[in-house]
C-alpha cells in the first residue's frame, strides 16, 4: 500500500496535510518577508505559539494512538515528552559552552553552582546533535519499551494501567525535581543560546523550527495513518474492541500493544525535542501528572480514534487557553472545566463526532 | 466517505479562523502608556501572586488619578502564566511583542524568572521581580526590588548568633534554587564565624510536603543536644502550614527552638493559625506592623482599593511599590518609556521606603533596604524585634560564594556588565 | 547559694544580661526576705510596664517576679500568654480576652471588671522569646508548690532545662514533701544532676548511677558531654572513671532510645497511612463499587476542609467543639455535591468510566476556580481545638502528637462505619448488588438510579469528612486536592479495586513503609522507590493486594 494510496483513502487527512502545509508557509512568510509594520505582518510571538500548538498536536496524535486505537488509557504520556524535552535541552545546554554565567566550558550552570566538579556520565556526549537526537528517539522508546513489556506481559489494562502510568511520570517529576539528579532541579534547564550554531533568538531560526515542526507533524500523521491502516493497525484495533477474542484467536496482544505503545512513545519523545528550542524551557512540571490527563483531554474534545480530530483537538483547547487566559484571567479555568464537561456528556465522540453527525443529519 | 467532507470543512474553517485571529493583533494608535502585569492567578503560585496583581492595578489607578504618566494615562494588561513556567515566557512575548508593554511587574518564582529572562534580553523588555531571591544574577533587562541573600539570610543569622546565642543550625528548605543557593551562603558564611560541620544540619524537601512527622523529630532531636539551636527556614509556601503544625504538635516553642523565616509573610500567615507560632521569627524589609506614616497611608489605600479592611500587606507588596513609583520617577527622568533611557535612569533613583529610609537603585540593578527581624504574633502581624541599623545595599553576586566572590555586576559605563570577573577583567554570561 | 562564683551552673548560661537580671534577682530576694512585704509592691513593679523601653523590659519583670503575691503567678502567665494589655489613655494595667471584635477587660490588680473596650482602645504589652524564657523560669519557680501535680511537673521539666541555685535550692526542699511520684522522680532527676555537675566524686557516681536508664534528654546531654574533647584532644572530664561510667550509662539509654525511636517511626507510617486511607477510601466507593473514576474528588475534600473553616467562623467561641459540627456538616454537604455531581452528570457516563475521568476533572478545575473566586486564593486559617493539640506524652523520648493520634482512630472508625453501612444495611446490599451485577439487580427490583446517587453521595460524604480531618494537618486551600488526588488513586489501586480492606491494608503498608525508607534514602527518595514498588507490584498482581473475584473481574 503506497503512501498516495494511504491518501488518496483519507480525504479529511489530505485536507489536514493540505492546510497543515498553507499555514506554515503562509505563517512563516508573512513573518519573515512582510516587513513589521505591515497590517498582515505575523509577530514572533505567534510563531512560537503556533510551533508550540503544533508539537502539542503531535504529541496528541502519539496519545490518540495508543488510546483511540489500542484502548490502552495512558495517563502518563507527558513523561515521554519530557524526556524527549530534556534530551534536546541538554544538548542545548552544552552548546551554552563558556558562555554560562560562570564561564565554566565544561559545566552548565547549575551545575557549577551545586558544586560538581565533573560532568555525570550520563551527559557525555549531548554536546554532539546526532547524539541527542537519537537520544530523543532512544531513551522515551526504551522506557516506553520497558514498561510496556512488563506491563502487558503481566496484562494489566484499564484503570490499572492508566494509574501505574500516572504513577510512572509522577515518579520522573519527583525524580527530576531532585537537584542532586544532575538535571537542574526545578529551574530545569534553561538559557539556551543555539542550536546547531544558529542562534535561537533570530526570527529565522524560530521559523525554521516551527516549520520543522509542521513537517514533523505532517510525517507523524502520515505514519501513524500508515500504521493504522496496516494490518497491524486492524490487529491493534481488534485489541481494543476485544481483547480477550484477539488473543484466543491466536495473535500475540502483547506484541502489538507493545509496538503501537513504543512508537506513540517515540512521537511524543519528537514533539518534546521540538517543543523545547520553542519555548526555551525544560522543566520538572512537565511530568505532572496533571499536564498528562490534560492532553488526553484535549484528544477527548478532537475525538478520539481519529487522527485528525487529535489534532484538532490539541490545537483549539490550546489556544481556547491562550485566548482565555489574556480576556479572561479570572475565569478561564472555569471555562476550560466546563468545556471538557459538556464535551464529555454532549459530544462523546469530540468535535469530530459532531460534525460527522451533523452531516449524517443533514444526508437524512 | 462523504461524511468526512463536514469534517474537512470544520478543519478548515478552524484553520482560518486561527489565521485571522492571529493576523488581527496588529497595533492600535497609542494613547496610552500599557504596563504589563505577569502573576499567576490561577495554579499554585495564585495564593501569592494574586495579591500582586492587585497591588499592581492599585498603584497603577493612583497614578493615573495624579495625571498618568508623561501626559498620557497608564494601562495595565494583565495575564495569567497559570504557574505554568514555560507560559511566563510565552505571555512575557505576548506582552511585549503585542500588547506593547513599557514595563512588566511580575514574576514570583526564581524559574519563572529564569524562564522569562531570555525573552526580556532578545526583545529588551524591563521586567521588575519583587520577591527575594537567590541573587546570582543580574540582567539589564530586570531591576531587583526584592531582598538579595544579604539583605535577609545575613543578617538574620547575625540576630540569632549575636542576640540569642545560637550555636547550633538547621538550615531547613525546600528543595529548588533559592533555598540551595541560601543555604551555601549561609553554610559558608556560618563556617566562617567558626562554627562546625556537625553544628550544621542541612535538610531539604519537596514542594508541598506535607508529613513533616520525621523531620520534626529530626530536628527536635538535634536542637535539645544542649546548645541552643535555631532552625533557618526557606520552605516554601505550601509547605509551611503543615511544618508549623507538627512543630508545635512535638512541642517546639519557640523559647527552646526559634525558627527564622525567609518566605513566611503576613499573608501566609494569614492563611495559619498563629497561636503555637507565637514568637518565632521572620526576616524581610518590611512589616505591616511598621510604625510610620507612609506605611500607614498604604495600609489605609490598600484596604480602600481592596475593599476588605483585614487584608494584610507584605514585603513583595512594598517591593512593588517601590519598584512602581522608581519607574514612575525614572521614565519621568527620561522623558519617554523606551528602554534603555528609562534603564539609564533608573539607576540612583531614590524613593522612600515604607518602614523608613531612602531606597535607592544600586548600579546592580538592586535596592538598598533596611532589615527587619520580627516575631510572630498571636494576631498575625510581625513585631520588630531587631533591625538593621541602616540601610544594606543588595548585592547581586555573593562574597561568600568562591565561585562569585570575584564577580560585580554594574550597569554603568565602563563595566556595564552583570556578571563581570574583577579578575580575569572580562564579562561573562551575557549577549551584548 | 552565695558562692557564685564556682558555682558549676555558670557555663551554662551563656546570656550576659541573664546573669546580671538573676544575680539581681538574688539581691532582690535577700532583700525582700528581710524587709516587711508591702500591700502595694505588686502595683509598684506592675505600673510601670507600660512604659518600660524592651530593653529594660528583663529586669521589670525580675522585679515583678519577686513580688511575694499570690497574683503574681497570674499577671506573669498572662504576660506569656500575650493577655497582659494597657488601656491606652490611663496606662491602667488589664487582662484582657478577646470577645466580639474587642476585648473584655480586669483589672491586673483588684480582678475588677472593667467592662467591653474597642480593640484600639487598648494595647498589648509585648515580649520577646528571650523574656519568655525568664517568665517561664520565673512561672516555674512559683508553680513549684502549685496544687495541681502537672502544674508542678512542667515547672520541675523547666528547672531541668534552666537551672539555677536558688530554683535548686527550692526543689530540694520540695522533694521531701512531694507527694506525688512522677514529680518526685523529676525532682531527684534534676538534684542527680546537679549533683553530676558537683565536685564531690562519691556523689557524682551516685548520681549516674541514679541517672541510668534515665530518657530525659538533659540526661543525655549532660553525659555527652562527659565523653567531649576539647579542641586539643583531651578530655573535658578529667577524671576517667567517671567517664567510663557515663559511657555505660549512656549506652543503656541509647539501647532503650531505639526502641523508642521504633515505636516512634510505627507511629509516623500509621498516622501517614491513616491519612492515606481516609483520602482514598471515599474513593474506594466511587471507583471500586461503580467504576466512577472521580478526579474531583480532591476537590470534595477540599470542600470538606473549607466546611470546618465556615464552621469555625460561625463558632468563634467554641473552637473546641467545632469539629463535632464540621464533621457531620462536611458529610451532609459534599454528599450533597456528590448527589449533584452523579444526577448532573455522571449518570450519562455508566459504562464509560474513561469519560467520567475526563468529565470529573472537568469539574474539579471548575470547582477550584469556585473556590478560589469565593474565599480568595489564599489558605483559609483552620484553629487546631486545644484537644488536639500538643502530644500524648508516653515517656520522655516518645510522644504522639495528639492531632495524628485522633486521626489514626477517626480514620479507622470511618472505615468501621463504612463497612457496617456496607455490610448491615439495606443500602449497602443494594450497593453490593449493582456492584456485581447492575441488569440482574435492577431485574430484582432495585432503584439502580437511586442506588448509584446513594453510593456516589455516600463516597463524597466520606471524602468531605476525610477533608475535615485534613484541614488539621495541612493547608485549607484550593490546592488541597489536588495534592492528595494522586496519592489516593495508587492506594485504591495497590489496595485492589472494589475491596475496602484493600484499601486499608494498603493505605497503611504504604505509609508505614514510605517512614522506614525515610531515614535512609530522604523523603523524596522515599516517595519515588513506593511508586516504583506500586508499578512493579501491579505487574505481579494486576488486580491489586485484593483481587476481585469472579465476574466483576473482568470490568
Amino acid at each position: 500500500m503506497g503512501i498516495g494510496n494511504l491518501l488518496a483513502r483519507d480525504r479529511v487527512g489530505k485536507t489536514f496535510l493540505t492546510l497543515l502545509a498553507l499555514f506554515a508557509v503562509v505563517v512563516s512568510t508573512l513573518n519573515l518577508l512582510v516587513p513589521e509594520a505591515s497590517a498582515f505582518h505575523v509577530s514572533t510571538f505567534t510563531v512560537t505559539v503556533a510551533g508550540k500548538y503544533l508539537c502539542y498536536a503531535l504529541l496528541a496524535l502519539a496519545v490518540d494512538l495508543v488510546w483511540g486505537y489500542c484502548g490502552i488509557l495512558s495517563l502518563g504520556h507527558g513523561a515521554f515528552f519530557a524526556l524527549g524535552g530534556y534530551a534536546m535541552g541538554m544538548y542545548m545546554m552544552r552548546q551554552i559552552g563558556e558562555r554560562g554565567v560562570y564561564g565554566n566550558a565544561l559545566l552548565p550552570d547549575f551545575m557549577v553552582f551545586l558544586n560538581w566538579k565533573e560532568l555525570p556520565w550520563y551527559w557525555l556526549g549531548f554536546d554532539h546533535f546526532w547524539f541527542a537526537s537519537l537520544m530523543v528517539l532512544l531513551v522515551p522508546g526504551l522506557l516506553a519499551c520497558l514498561f510496556g513489556w512488563l506491563a502487558f506481559r503481566s496484562r494489566v489494562t484499564g484503570v490499572y494501567l492508566s494509574i501505574i502510568t500516572q504513577a510512572l511520570t509522577y515518579a520522573f517529576m519527583l525524580a527530576f525535581f531532585r537537584n542532586e539528579m544532575g538535571f537542574g532541579g526545578n529551574n530545569g534547564l534553561t538559557d539556551f543560546k543555539d542550536i546547531l550554531g544558529f542562534n535561537l533568538q533570530k526570527d529565522g531560526t524560530r521559523v525554521a523550527i516551527f516549520l520543522l515542526s509542521a513537517l514533523f507533524l505532517g510525517l507523524g500523521y502520515i505514519t501513524s495513518r500508515f500504521v493504522v491502516e496496516s494490518k497491524m493497525g486492524r490487529v491493534v484495533t481488534a485489541v481494543r474492541d476485544a481483547e480477550s477474542r484477539t488473543r484466543f484467536i491466536g495473535y500475540k496482544v502483547e506484541h502489538f500493544k507493545l509496538w503501537i505503545f513504543v512508537f506513540s512513545a517515540v512521537l511524543a519523545g519528537i514533539a518534546g525535542a521540538l517543543y523545547v528550542p520553542q519555548v526555551g524551557i525544560i522543566n520538572p512540571s512537565e511530568f505532572s501528572p496533571l499536564n498528562s490527563l490534560e492532553l488526553v483531554i484535549w484528544v477527548a474534545v478532537g475525538g478520539r480514534g481519529t487522527l485528525y480530530g487529535a489534532v484538532l483537538g490539541a490545537i483549539l483547547v490550546n489556544y481556547a487557553k491562550t485566548i482565555f487566559t489574556g480576556i479572561l484571567p479570572e475565569v478561564w479555568l472555569f471555562a476550560l472545566g466546563g468545556l471538557f464537561v459538556a464535551v464529555t456528556l454532549f459530544m462523546p465522540d469530540g468535535l469530530v463526532g459532531v460534525a460527522r453527525r451533523l452531516r449524517l443529519g443533514g444526508v437524512r | 466517505m462523504k461524511s468526512f467532507r463536514s469534517i474537512g470543512n470544520l478543519l478548515a474553517t478552524a484553520t482560518l479562523w486561527l489565521l485571522s485571529s492571529l493576523l488581527s493583533t496588529t497595533a492600535l494608535a497609542e494613547e496610552t502608556i500599557k504596563v504589563g502585569i505577569l502573576h499567576s492567578l490561577s495554579g499554585t503560585m495564585a495564593i501569592s501572586e494574586t495579591t500582586l496583581k492587585d497591588t499592581m492595578l492599585m498603584l497603577i489607578e493612583e497614578q493615573n488619578k495624579k495625571g498618568g504618566l508623561l501626559g498620557k494615562k497608564l494601562e495595565a494588561v494583565v495575564v495569567d502564566p497559570g504557574s505554568n513556567w514555560p507560559l511566563f515566557a510565552e505571555k512575557a512575548r505576548e506582552l511585549l511583542q503585542k500588547n506593547k508593554v513599557a514595563a512588566i511587574f511580575g514574576c514570583w518564582t526564581s524559574v519563572s524568572r529564569k524562564s522569562v529572562l531570555p525573552v526580556l534580553e532578545e526583545l529588551n523588555g524591563l521586567l521588575f521581580y519583587p520577591v527575594q531571591y537567590e541573587g546570582e544574577e543580574s540582567s539589564k533587562n530586570v531591576f531587583y526590588t526584592g531582598a538579595a541573600p544579604n539583605q535577609q539570610a545575613i543578617p538574620a543569622v547575625d540576630y540569632l548568633m549575636n542576640d540569642l546565642g545560637v550555636k547550633r543550625w538547621v538550615l531547613a528548605g525546600t528543595d529548588y534554587v533559592y533555598p540551595r543557593t541560601t543555604n551555601k551562603i549561609l553554610e559558608a558564611y556560618l563556617k566562617s564565624k567558626g562554627v562546625k560541620d556537625k553544628d550544621i544540619m542541612i535538610n531539604y524537601t519537596p514542594f508541598g510536603h506535607s508529613d513533616w512527622q520525621s523531620i520534626v523529630a529530626d530536628i527536635k532531636k538535634f536542637g535539645t543536644a544542649g546548645k541552643k539551636t535555631a532552625v533557618v527556614s526557606t520552605i516554601n509556601g505550601d509547605a509551611n502550614v503543615p511544618f508549623y503544625k507538627e512543630l508545635g504538635n512535638q512541642g517546639i516553642t519557640a523559647d527552646k527552638l526559634p525558627v527564622v523565616a525567609f518566605s513566611v509573610g503576613e499573608e501566609e500567615l494569614s492563611g495559619i493559625d498563629t497561636k503555637p507560632l507565637v514568637g518565632h521569627l521572620a526576616a524581610w524589609n518590611y512589616f505591616m506592623s511598621v510604625d510610620t506614616k507612609e506605611n500607614a497611608e498604604f495600609i489605609k489605600k490598600w484596604h480602600e482599593f481592596i475593599k476588605n479592611p483585614k487584608r494584610v500587606t507584605n514585603d513583595p507588596m512594598e517591593a512593588h511599590y517601590i519598584g512602581f513609583n522608581m519607574w514612575v520617577k525614572a521614565v519621568q527622568k527620561a522623558g519617554t518609556t523606551d528602554t534603555d533611557a528609562v534603564a539609564k535612569a533608573m539607576i540612583g533613583i531614590e524613593f522612600p521606603n515604607l518602614t523608613g529610609g531612602v531606597a535607592k537603585m544600586n548600579k546592580a540593578h538592586h535596592l538598598s533596604k533596611p532589615v527587619l527581624i520580627g516575631e510572630i504574633q498571636d494576631d498575625g502581624q510581625f513585631q520588630t524585634v531587631w533591625q538593621t541599623k541602616g540601610l544594606v545595599d543588595g548585592d547581586a553576586w555573593s562574597d561568600f560564594l568562591p565561585e562569585s566572590k570575584v564577580i560585580i555586576a554594574d550597569w554603568t559605563p565602563p563595566i556595564n556588565c552583570g556578571n563581570y570577573n574583577t579578575k580575569t577583567k572580562k564579562c561573562s554570561g551575557q549577549k551584548y | 547559694m552565695s558562692k557564685r562564683n564556682n558555682n558549676p551552673m555558670l557555663p551554662c548560661w551563656e546570656k550576659p544580661l541573664l546573669l546580671l537580671a538573676s544575680g539581681l534577682w538574688v539581691l532582690a530576694l535577700l532583700l525582700a526576705g528581710l524587709a516587711p512585704a508591702r500591700a502595694d509592691a505588686l502595683a509598684d513593679a506592675l505600673n510601670p510596664l507600660p512604659t518600660v523601653a524592651m530593653a529594660d523590659m528583663e529586669q521589670a519583670i525580675g522585679k515583678l517576679a519577686q513580688v511575694q503575691d499570690p497574683r503574681v503567678g497570674g499577671v506573669l502567665k498572662a504576660l506569656l500568654e500575650a493577655r497582659l494589655f494597657y488601656v491606652k489613655e490611663s496606662k491602667r494595667v488589664v487582662f484582657a480576652d478577646p470577645k466580639d471584635d474587642g476585648f473584655k477587660l480586669t483589672d491586673a490588680l483588684t480582678g475588677e471588671a472593667l467592662g467591653e473596650v474597642g480593640r484600639f482602645d487598648v494595647k498589648k504589652i509585648p515580649i520577646t522569646n528571650a523574656l519568655r524564657t525568664v517568665l517561664n523560669s520565673a512561672i516555674a519557680k512559683l508553680e513549684l508548690t502549685a496544687p495541681d501535680a502537672k502544674q508542678r511537673l512542667k515547672a520541675v521539666e523547666s528547672i531541668i532545662q534552666n537551672p539555677n541555685p536558688e530554683a535548686l535550692a527550692l526543689l530540694t526542699k520540695q522533694v521531701g514533701q512531694e507527694p506525688d511520684n512522677t514529680v518526685r522522680e523529676a525532682i531527684q532527676v534534676a538534684l542527680s544532676l546537679a549533683d553530676l555537675s558537683g565536685s564531690d566524686k562519691t556523689l557524682r557516681v551516685q548520681a549516674i548511677h541514679a541517672l541510668e536508664g534515665n530518657l530525659n534528654q538533659e540526661v543525655r546531654n549532660r553525659l555527652t558531654a562527659l565523653q567531649e574533647k576539647t579542641e586539643t584532644g583531651d578530655f573535658i572530664e578529667p577524671d576517667s572513671d567517671i567517664r567510663n561510667l557515663a559511657a555505660v550509662a549512656l549506652k543503656k539509654i541509647q539501647l532503650k532510645l531505639e526502641m523508642n525511636r521504633l515505636g516512634e517511626m510505627l507511629f509516623f507510617g500509621l498516622s501517614l497511612g491513616a491519612v492515606l486511607v481516609l483520602a482514598a477510601i471515599g474513593l474506594a466507593i466511587t471507583f471500586g463499587v461503580m467504576g466512577v473514576i472521580n478526579m474531583a474528588h480532591g476537590e470534595l475534600m477540599m470542600i470538606g476542609a473549607y466546611t470546618t473553616y465556615v464552621v469555625q467562623l460561625l463558632m468563634p467561641n467554641a473552637i473546641d467543639y467545632s469539629l463535632f459540627v464540621a464533621i457531620p456538616a462536611a458529610f451532609v454537604i459534599t454528599a450533597l455535591v456528590g448527589i449533584g455531581i452523579e444526577r448532573g452528570i455522571i449518570r450519562f457516563l455508566y459504562g464509560r468510566p474513561l469519560e467520567t475521568l475526563l468529565a470529573t476533572f472537568g469539574l474539579s478545575l471548575v470547582l477550584q476556580q469556585l473556590v478560589r473566586s469565593i474565599f480568595s486564593p489564599l489558605n483559609r486559617s483552620v484553629s487546631t481545638p486545644s484537644w488536639m493539640s500538643g502530644s500524648l506524652e508516653i515517656n520522655s523520648a516518645l510522644s504522639l502528637t495528639l492531632n495524628r493520634f485522633y486521626i489514626i482512630l477517626f480514620s479507622l472508625l470511618v472505615f468501621w462505619g463504612l463497612l457496617m453501612i456496607l455490610k448491615k444495611t439495606r443500602l449497602g446490599l443494594e450497593v453490593r448488588a449493582v456492584a456485581q451485577n447492575r441488569a440482574m439487580a435492577k431485574a430484582m427490583g432495585i432503584r439502580t438510579d437511586w442506588v448509584d446517587a446513594m453510593t456516589f453521595g455516600l463516597g463524597s460524604g466520606i471524602a468531605g469528612v476525610a477533608g475535615v480531618a485534613l484541614s488539621q494537618l495541612t493547608n485549607v486551600g484550593p490546592n488541597l486536592g489536588q495534592a492528595y488526588i494522586v496519592d489516593s488513586f495508587m492506594v485504591v489501586v495497590f489496595g485492589g479495586v472494589g475491596n475496602l480492606w484493600g484499601t486499608l491494608v494498603g493505605g497503611l503498608t504504604l505509609g508505614v513503609a514510605d517512614k522506614i525508607l525515610e531515614p535512609y534514602v530522604g523523603t523524596v527518595l522515599a516517595k519515588i522507590l513506593m511508586l516504583i514498588f506500586i508499578i512493579l507490584f501491579i505487574q505481579k498482581r494486576p488486580r491489586g493486594l485484593f483481587p476481585q473475584k469472579g465476574r466483576a473481574a473482568e470490568g
